[in-house]
């Protein structure tokens, strides 16, 4: 019998893991994918927003500011990969620029610190690539960029580290209400539970449909993405935002925290949340409207593109409030943008609302809620050559591109979540993150994963369950 | 730790201007290689036609490098294996990790920039559809095939028609894939001759030109691709979808040289071959600073890699034996008609050369032609005649020092169609 039962590893359930992870409580964590981190948290902006933008008195608004206050600490305890950089909202006509002080007004009122109204000039003075016609800009110099992935792999594999149970490929096919407990049937097997977090994303009302009683409707909307190359990477130092739409925040540029640019989203709605397919219609859109705000972006230097799905609803808020068919049901639910940027607040909420639900929160001795990660590149020379003569592992570069070598990559795969594809190592480790896009390391990575994993190639995955890579031994047989 | 020269990859480029350096009396000379092997990218090319021009003989990948490591073998050149260079600096300190060494810096007189290339992805050409595993460069698939032994598809569509895509449609046919199609954007084909003769005609594989993937489908593992008609804007034409049912998709659509580390140390770098701006001797915009091979412009022969990574080496050769004196006129050598680049960008007119071989590409296929030389003041300073010139083949002319004596000026290289 587990106490809590969190359904789904993006970021959001991951934040949940990670916050829970310090009460003496037995916590499960059921995820249906090989990995964490497989929907929405894997694909999106990569954006920690200052939170003017949503209305205030939502929970979103009070979720945001409250996250973007957390998220430096944290990432900084989780050794994740943060840049408080700032953010700019253009204006291109005086409609707009009124649009800007209405954003302006409502951000004061939400709590977001610093923001300042920029005219035209000002706003070219600090982002030169910036159009001519710009005409004015929302500063808010909170705004910060982070990895969304590495967040939520970082709680998860903290979480598991202070004793939560993680189970991979255990989507939820059921739940029964048994009065004092929940059972949750699942594709690992049944697993009784005395409160269950709804964290699962895009497939949320689905987990909701499964107490008997449909409380709102799934809008899964789709937005594209071009990630360009590093030589990119200082095209603009800051987020750059076109004035929101009823369809989104709208195309952003903004450098990443691995030293690329990222360009993108549009809004499309889908049938089904997974499909994150790309289209030439959607990238073309993409990149006319980036061209507005940044003219000189060269999407030749692009390095990738793809496309996440936003977990939108039919209910305009986040969704966070007991299932009404079943008690001991939390909604974590509807958690589109800003959605990461408001995760740690959101699990802060979530867990007081499971206390109010009966929940008892003991803390628990001896929880350690940091972690540490080696990045070769990021360290000095002295401590770079100090590192290799500890360990030579960390003196083998497999990833030319990143600069990842096979120390950090043995570490990914003997941590806490031990991944089982490339991709898993790329989310981790960040081979295969650049502009070669895996072609040199690709093999290198899929070799070690095999020795490590005491497994054949054959059996090495790109990234999800049925992702093979390799199809057969060729006529003359494997090398030796 | 010190040495007069540094070379960066010991890929054929690499091995030739360690070999030529050590001929022209450099005696303190280091290799830095990333792999485990000498050879680079000819350990994976086990096929044959290397070596025609150079060798006069047919050999595999592995026996045109095995002849240059060899040679090296009796040379007192060191090479370190299994090391990656994180950093050239302006003053030539290169800054190496390897397992066996740990982290160094290496102080050189010259450097010589042999790093290669790298392939174009999906991403560089946002090829439409979803994200399944299925997809790769062809350069990385032949390596899975001919280092690592696995297939990596049974059913395959080729996107693009450079040479590395053809070959590996022989491969995967010989290894017993059904290689459905080879799809190529451009109304021509982006690889040898010889290479479309060899390895699509002879296994009946289909070449569609003007065409292109507009989507790629499939959730876990690629299904199936539909492939269109381009109009002359390469943008694909409604209505002309024909749908493959495949399983891998094989991408040849072009090789970016890899320049992060030349960057990094400030060469001068041509928007054009993606490459560094270098002089006649192979020199870059940094005074003992060479590059050849792949890195400085895409070959399609080695054979002409190894002749220029020997004019780079020599030079660093004499670099590191001093005594050069400041060039007092410096040649630009411009693109004219139907010029793409040229390799070398510029010629010091008053330095010792019998003769120059500038190396270019045309833009687009011509047929019975003259490349003719001009230099500022319109002056054709020299002509050469051709049956057939194609985007796919480097074409090669030699200019002999008489005629550049002559030459006021810059010098325009040009083709007229007859």
């Amino acid at each position: 019998m587990y106490d809590v039962t969190i359904v789904g590893c993006g970021v959001v359930g991951a934040s949940l893991a990670y916050t829970l992870s310090r009460y003496d409580l037995r916590v499960l964590v059921l995820e249906r994918e090989n990995d964490v981190a497989m929907g929405t948290t894997k694909a999106n902006s990569a954006i920690v927003h200052a939170g003017y933008d949503p209305a205030h008195g939502t929970l979103m608004a009070r979720l945001n500011i409250r996250g973007s206050e957390m998220m430096e600490g944290l990432c900084r305890d989780l050794s994740v990969k943060y840049k408080r950089v700032g953010s700019f909202v253009l204006a291109f006509d005086e409609e707009q620029k009124a649009h800007l002080e209405q954003l302006y007004r409502n951000g004061v009122e939400n709590g977001v610190p610093g923001m300042e109204l920029l005219d035209g000039a000002r706003a070219r003075e600090l982002e030169p690539a910036l159009a001519d016609n710009v005409c004015g800009a929302l500063y808010a110099p909170s705004a910060a960029i982070i990895d969304p992935w590495g967040l939520c792999i970082a709680e998860a594999e903290t979480a598991v580290r202070n004793g939560v149970t993680l189970k991979l490929r255990s989507g939820v096919t059921g739940v029964e209400d048994r009065g004092d407990s929940l059972l949750l049937h699942t594709a690992s097997g049944d697993y009784e539970t005395r409160y269950v977090l709804n964290c699962a994303g895009g497939w949320s009302h689905e987990i909701c449909a499964m107490t008997g009683q449909q409380e709102w409707e799934a809008y899964p909307s789709r937005g594209e993405y071009y990630l360009l190359d590093k030589s990119s990477g200082n095209l603009v130092s800051r987020v750059i935002f076109q004035c929101p739409t009823a369809a989104g925040k709208g195309v952003l540029l903004s450098p990443t925290v691995h030293g690329n640019l990222i360009v993108g989203p549009n809004a499309h709605h889908v049938a089904d949340p997974s499909d994150k397919k790309t289209t030439l219609a959607g990238l073309d859109e993409v990149a006319a409207v980036s061209r507005k705000s940044v003219p000189g972006v060269d999407l030749r230097q692009s390095i990738r593109n793809f496309s996440g799905v936003r977990a939108e609803t039919s209910e305009p808020d986040f969704i966070i409030r007991p299932a009404k068919a079943m008690p001991r049901m939390l909604h974590v639910a509807g958690i589109k943008s800003p959605g990461l940027s408001s995760a740690p607040a959101i699990a802060e909420y979530a867990v007081k609302l499971l206390a109010e639900m009966g929940v008892k929160l003991t803390e628990k001795a001896g929880w350690d809620g940091k972690r540490r990660q080696v990045r070769f590149k990021e360290l000095p020379e002295t401590e770079k050559a100090a590192l290799v003569a500890r360990d030579p592992r960390y003196g083998r570069v497999i990833c030319r591109c990143e600069t990842i070598t096979e120390g950090e990559i043995l570490d990914a795969i003997h941590s806490p979540i031990p991944p089982c594809s490339v991709d898993g190592i790329k989310r981790r480790a960040g081979a295969g993150m650049g502009r070669c896009q895996g072609g040199f390391c690709g093999p290198r990575v899929l070799d070690i994963l095999a020795r490590e994993l005491k497994c054949t190639p054959l059996d090495v995955l790109q990234d999800g369950d049925g992702t093979f890579i390799l199809t057969a031994e060729t006529k003359g047989g494997a090398k030796a | 730790m010190k040495y007069d020269l540094v070379i960066i990859g010991g890929g054929p480029a690499g091995l030739s201007a360690a070999n030529a350096a050590w001929e022209d009396g450099c005696r303190s000379i280091c290799i830095v290689e990333r792999d485990r092997e000498l050879g680079g990218i000819l350990n994976q090319c086990i096929h044959n036609g290397f070596g025609l021009h150079y060798f006069k003989e047919e050999l595999t990948g592995p026996e045109y490098a095995g002849r240059f490591i060899e040679k090296l073998k009796g040379t007192g050149v060191d090479v370190r294996l299994d090391a990656m260079v994180l950093d050239i600096t302006a003053d030539k300190q290169v800054h190496i990790v390897s397992t066996a060494g740990g982290y160094e810096v290496l102080e050189a007189k010259a450097v010589v920039l042999a790093m290669g290339c790298r392939e174009r992805t999906r991403g560089a050409i946002a090829i439409p559809g979803t994200r399944p595993a299925g997809i790769f460069t062809a350069g990385a698939a032949q390596r899975y095939l001919n280092i690592e032994g696995y297939m990596v598809g049974r059913r395959v569509v080729i996107l693009g028609s450079g040479d590395i895509g053809l070959i590996m449609a022989r491969r995967m046919t010989l290894e017993g894939a059904k290689v459905l199609a080879c799809v190529e954007v451009m109304p021509y084909s982006g690889g040898l001759t010889r290479n479309i003769v060899q390895c699509l005609n002879d296994f009946d594989i289909p070449l569609y030109l003007s065409h292109t993937i507009t989507d790629i489908q499939g959730k876990d593992r690629v299904e199936r691709v539909v492939v269109s008609e381009v109009g002359p804007d390469r943008r694909p034409i409604p209505g002309t979808e024909m749908t493959f049912d495949c399983d891998t998709v094989l991408l040849s659509v072009g090789l970016i040289p890899e320049n992060e580390l030349s960057r990094s140390a400030g060469v001068e770098m041509d928007a054009r071959t993606n490459g560094p701006k270098v002089f006649e001797n192979m020199e870059t915009s940094i005074p003992g600073v060479f590059a050849c091979g792949n890195v400085l412009h895409v070959h399609d022969l080695v054979d002409f890699v190894t002749a220029e990574a020997a004019r780079a080496g020599k030079a660093a050769a004499a670099c590191c034996a001093g005594g050069r004196k400041a060039p007092e006129r410096v040649i630009e050598v411009k693109n004219g008609n139907l010029v793409g680049y040229t390799v070398p960008q510029r010629i010091r007119a008053d330095t010792d050369f019998k003769a120059v071989d500038v190396f270019f590409r045309v833009r687009a296929i011509c047929g019975a032609s003259r490349i003719v030389v001009t230099d500022s003041t319109g002056t054709q300073i020299a002509a050469f005649k051709r049956e057939r010139m194609a985007p796919g083949e480097m074409e090669n002319i030699k200019l002999p020092r008489v005629l550049l004596e002559k030459a006021q000026g810059d010098l325009t290289v040009s083709v007229e169609e007859d």
